[in-house]
């Protein structure tokens, strides 16, 4: 299915959120995560299955004022 | 100070902007900063920049405090500061939520929206506010314990734009830690913000793009530790008139 990955389209197979962000790389990473812009804190990631046309975001630390 | 913690550093330091992530690490040893800011970002790219970024901050041992930068709504704040308390474990949060993009002004009317959200949700909010005195009382109101007004617009190096507002906000809310954040040039700026009787500063672009950031780092950090000796020394009200410094009296009489 299509999903988007922080604005970028992305084919993956039909998945948990825990499930695709270990495929596209993200498997152990500090990152936080959100879907469809609302927050999906950490351990729900696990039982929070993907759509097709999820906007998914994936965001880490970066420099800041 | 903030939120029940007591720091010896008053100046707070962000980590954008800088040359080299080594020229940020040795600002923030030179600045003695205890607590920076931070942002999140997409985690894009096969470089994964934001871990090795985590990496540096982590090996500094300092507080973190994450920003909620770029968000132009309630909704965009209050999610960007959820996913900052998951993944710095804090909940201290620098609440920012923009209206104008030339000057960076924050939108009041969303901040004490989104500041009261946060707060009944236990968020520590550090609110990103112009000097306006009406809109710092909604935000105690709201919950905020510590205000953060802005000295001049983001990145401007301006200084001080209002110093009377500034005055007034530290005259009504003596008991509140407040914070000039943002709009600051160089350290006599800062000086004058400690001298003013606020807590601390908070300072990014004017160390980062710094011709020598870390001596610049340095020179803040004395300027307000100077500032804050001078506030607390309890300065002189300015006069219209001279005062003679040397005593009139036992003048030798000299003349014709």
């Amino acid at each position: 299915m299509r999903i988007f990955v922080n604005g970028d389209q992305r084919e993956i197979e039909p998945a948990t959120l825990a499930l695709a962000l270990a495929a596209l790389g993200y498997g152990g990473k500090k990152v936080a995560t959100a879907v469809n812009g609302r927050f999906v804190p950490a351990p729900a990631r696990a039982a929070t299955a993907l759509d097709d046309g999820d906007r998914l975001e994936v965001v880490a630390p970066m420099q800041g004022g | 100070m903030f939120y029940g913690v007591d720091l010896s550093s008053r100046l707070l330091l962000g980590t954008a902007r800088y040359p080299s992530p080594k020229v940020l690490a040795d600002a923030i040893r030179a600045a003695g900063a205890e607590v920076v800011t931070v942002s999140l970002r997409r985690e894009a790219g096969p470089e994964r920049s934001g871990q090795s970024f985590w990496s540096i901050i982590r090996s500094l041992g300092v507080k973190v405090l994450p920003n909620t930068a770029g968000c132009h709504s309630v909704k965009e704040a209050v999610t960007t500061a959820h996913m900052a308390r998951e993944m710095f474990d804090t909940p201290w949060i620098k609440l920012e939520v923009i209206r104008d993009d030339e000057t960076l002004q924050p939108d009041v009317f969303g901040l004490v929206e989104a500041a009261r959200v946060l707060s009944e949700d236990g968020f520590e909010v550090f609110p990103y506010t112009t000097e306006d005195l009406a809109v710092a009382d909604r935000l105690v109101e709201a919950g905020c314990k510590v205000l953060m007004p802005w000295g001049a617009p983001i990145g401007s190096a301006r200084g001080l734009n209002n110093v009377y507002g500034l005055k007034a906000l530290r005259a009504h809310f003596p008991e509140i830690p407040l914070v000039v954040d943002a709009g600051l040039g160089v350290p006599s700026h800062a000086a004058a913000a400690m001298e003013l009787g606020y807590d601390a500063v908070l300072l990014n672009t004017a160390v980062a793009e710094a011709g020598d950031p870390v001596a610049m780092a340095k020179a803040f950090a004395m300027a307000i530790e100077a500032g804050r000796m001078a506030f607390a020394a309890k300065p002189l009200e300015p006069r219209d008139m001279a005062a003679p410094s040397t005593p009139v009296l036992g003048k030798a009489a000299l003349g014709d």
